[in-house]
């Protein structure tokens, strides 16, 4: 990927072990205010997501189409 | 001279029934199509006017009443609506009636997963206890397994397809910074996809051409499959598969309301050159850029973020737009595609009422500060999936939707109007009217034809390969006349 070099500095690409991939936060998302959404939102999904994430994501496998 | 845009999107939904072991896609699919049309299975689809690769397939004489589809099992029905819904592949699909304008395509795309939706309760009750179908409007499993939404533009049969190709190309490379519906990981062998936690498509690691006329394996960014449905002399459809299956009204707004003013744009020859050096590495890079700062080297040696482009061509567009071709709705386009773009200048993360790939990050980034999840933990891969759900109490986009936050462009009272009623601008008011109106008295329909069986010795053909005729202001008064199919047929002949 010649062209991308100058940028991976700021892609941020995680291996995704949870924690180093903060740049990716959303600077968006400032004041008590958004939090608080936030929260509400994520109550409300999960109350709402399928149980046992595990199985049900390795499940879903799709013919290709089109 | 630019002509009008008609337009439809196509949609390929995933299906699944959690918990089944003898699960068939091809099956349930049609099924949950059949439960949901009822006695409409009864008029066939005519293929008469398909390409000749599709009428191999099975064209049958007209005088048979029995449709081919159903020998096979398989769904294939025309909607009151004048919608298409059939089984394709693995999947149903829903193919929306043609549209003149990008706020009337969205209010048909989004009539389209409340059929989806009420499918899925018809289906319902045919299934034996503890089983059930899910739906998503998405484009991938997350397996390498890809499905499509593809865009379908009215385009004049002048216009060289080499200058589609050249102006359309960069456009489309570039637009996914708003037109993308978010995907976590990545599902490319490209060098530097595989360390991707999250990227803008769905649907852009699944391309590996510049043009070309597959659609399965090799997709290419500009597809030349050419049946116009419409008189071929004239017209080109122009059949877009890159795109991602929205479910942000404003994306699909902005996905189909710029498409089409850079087509009519490329008709009159009116865009600079502002090719890629390479389109097909462009488009996967941007796609694995959330920050959208990734630069792409332009022919002329320029390198450019995707943004940059976009700005160009809106500047071109509003240019077009004021001179050659002003109203309210180019001006609506307008006025979104300047405020997302300059949204994704200050910061792209904040278009979370706007966009599908803001909307599902802020959700995941909420789950990753609130639970410590990595990208690749399953729940985060479940979230994914659910957002593109059809049910309005599950789908992840919907619950926001119905809490109010993300941005609408209509009304619920519209969608549900267009779950039986056909846009007013096309001939898809002609199929749809006819199909409700005289439901028993039609043996077949396509896109461009309509086969009356008035009870006589023949059966009678009626083209529609006019997609700007048959509109409401053309036959309303014709239609409303006809008690009768026949009167209808004898009033279409005189």
């Amino acid at each position: 990927m010649p062209q991308g070099q100058e940028q991976k500095k700021v892609q941020k690409k995680g291996g995704g072990d949870g924690g180093e991939d903060a740049g990716q936060v959303t600077s968006s998302e400032k004041g008590e205010k958004l939090k608080e959404e936030m929260d509400e939102i994520l109550d409300e999904i999960d109350s709402v997501l399928e149980e046992n994430a595990e199985e049900f994501v390795k499940s879903y496998v799709q013919k290709g189409g089109e | 001279m630019a002509i009008p845009k008609v337009m439809g999107i196509e949609t390929e939904f995933g299906i699944s029934g959690p918990g089944m072991a003898d699960f068939n896609p091809v099956l349930s699919s049609s099924m949950l199509i059949n439960s949901y049309a009822g006695t409409l299975r009864k008029i066939r689809w005519d293929y008469e006017q398909e390409s000749p690769l599709r009428d191999a397939r099975g064209f049958e004489p007209v005088q048979e009443r029995q449709p081919v589809e159903e020998d096979l099992g398989l769904a294939n029905v025309i909607l009151p609506n004048g919608a298409r819904y059939y089984v394709d592949h693995a999947h149903p699909e829903y193919s929306t009636p043609e549209c003149a304008t990008p706020r009337s395509l969205v209010v048909h795309d989004k009539a389209g997963e409340r059929i989806l939706e009420r499918s899925l309760e018809a289906v319902q009750v045919m299934l034996p206890p503890g089983q059930r179908l899910s739906i998503y409007k998405n484009n991938t499993d997350g397996k390498g397994n890809s499905y499509g939404t593809h865009e379908n533009y009215l385009v004049d049969r002048k216009t060289p397809f080499s200058r589609i190709v050249r102006d359309l190309t960069p456009f489309f490379v570039t637009r996914q910074i708003f037109t993308g519906a978010g995907k976590v990981g990545a599902e490319s062998s490209r060098e530097g996809g595989k360390s991707v936690s999250y990227q803008l498509s769905q649907r852009t690691d699944f391309f590996e051409a510049e043009v070309g006329l597959e659609t399965t394996l090799k997709r290419p960014i500009i597809n030349t499959r050419d049946e116009p449905h419409a008189d071929p002399e004239k017209y080109r459809r122009l059949h877009c598969i890159v795109g991602d299956a929205n479910l942000c009204e404003v994306a699909t707004f902005l996905k189909v309301g710029t498409t089409a003013l850079i087509l009519k744009m490329i008709e009159d020859e009116l865009l600079p050159d502002l090719s890629l050096e390479h389109p097909v590495q462009a488009l996967h890079e941007i796609s694995w850029d959330v920050s959208c700062r990734q630069t792409v080297r332009l022919r002329d040696g320029r390198r450019v973020r995707a943004l940059e482009l976009q700005w160009e061509y809106f500047d071109q567009v509003k240019k077009f737009v004021k001179e050659v071709d002003d109203s309210p709705e180019n001006a609506e386009v307008l006025e979104w595609w300047e405020r997302v773009l300059t949204g994704i200048e200050e910061d792209p993360l904040s278009l979370y009422r706007e966009l599908d790939w803001v909307a599902k990050h802020r959700l995941l980034e909420g789950y990753r500060q609130r639970d410590g999840l990595a990208w690749r933990d399953p729940k985060m891969r479940l979230i994914d999936l659910q957002y593109h759900d059809v049910r309005r109490d599950r789908g992840l986009y919907h619950r926001l939707a119905a809490t109010g936050k993300v941005e609408r462009l209509t009304t619920d009272e519209e969608i549900s109007a267009a779950i039986m009623a056909p846009p007013e601008e096309t001939r898809a008011y002609f199929r749809g009217r006819c199909i409700t109106r005289f439901p028993g008295s039609i043996a077949a329909a396509s896109w461009d034809s309509i086969i009356f069986d008035t009870g006589r010795e023949a059966l009678q053909r009626v083209p529609t390969r006019e997609p700007l005729r048959g509109s409401k202001e053309h036959v309303e008064e014709l239609l409303e006349a006809s008690e009768t199919a026949a009167e209808l047929v004898d009033a279409l002949q005189r």
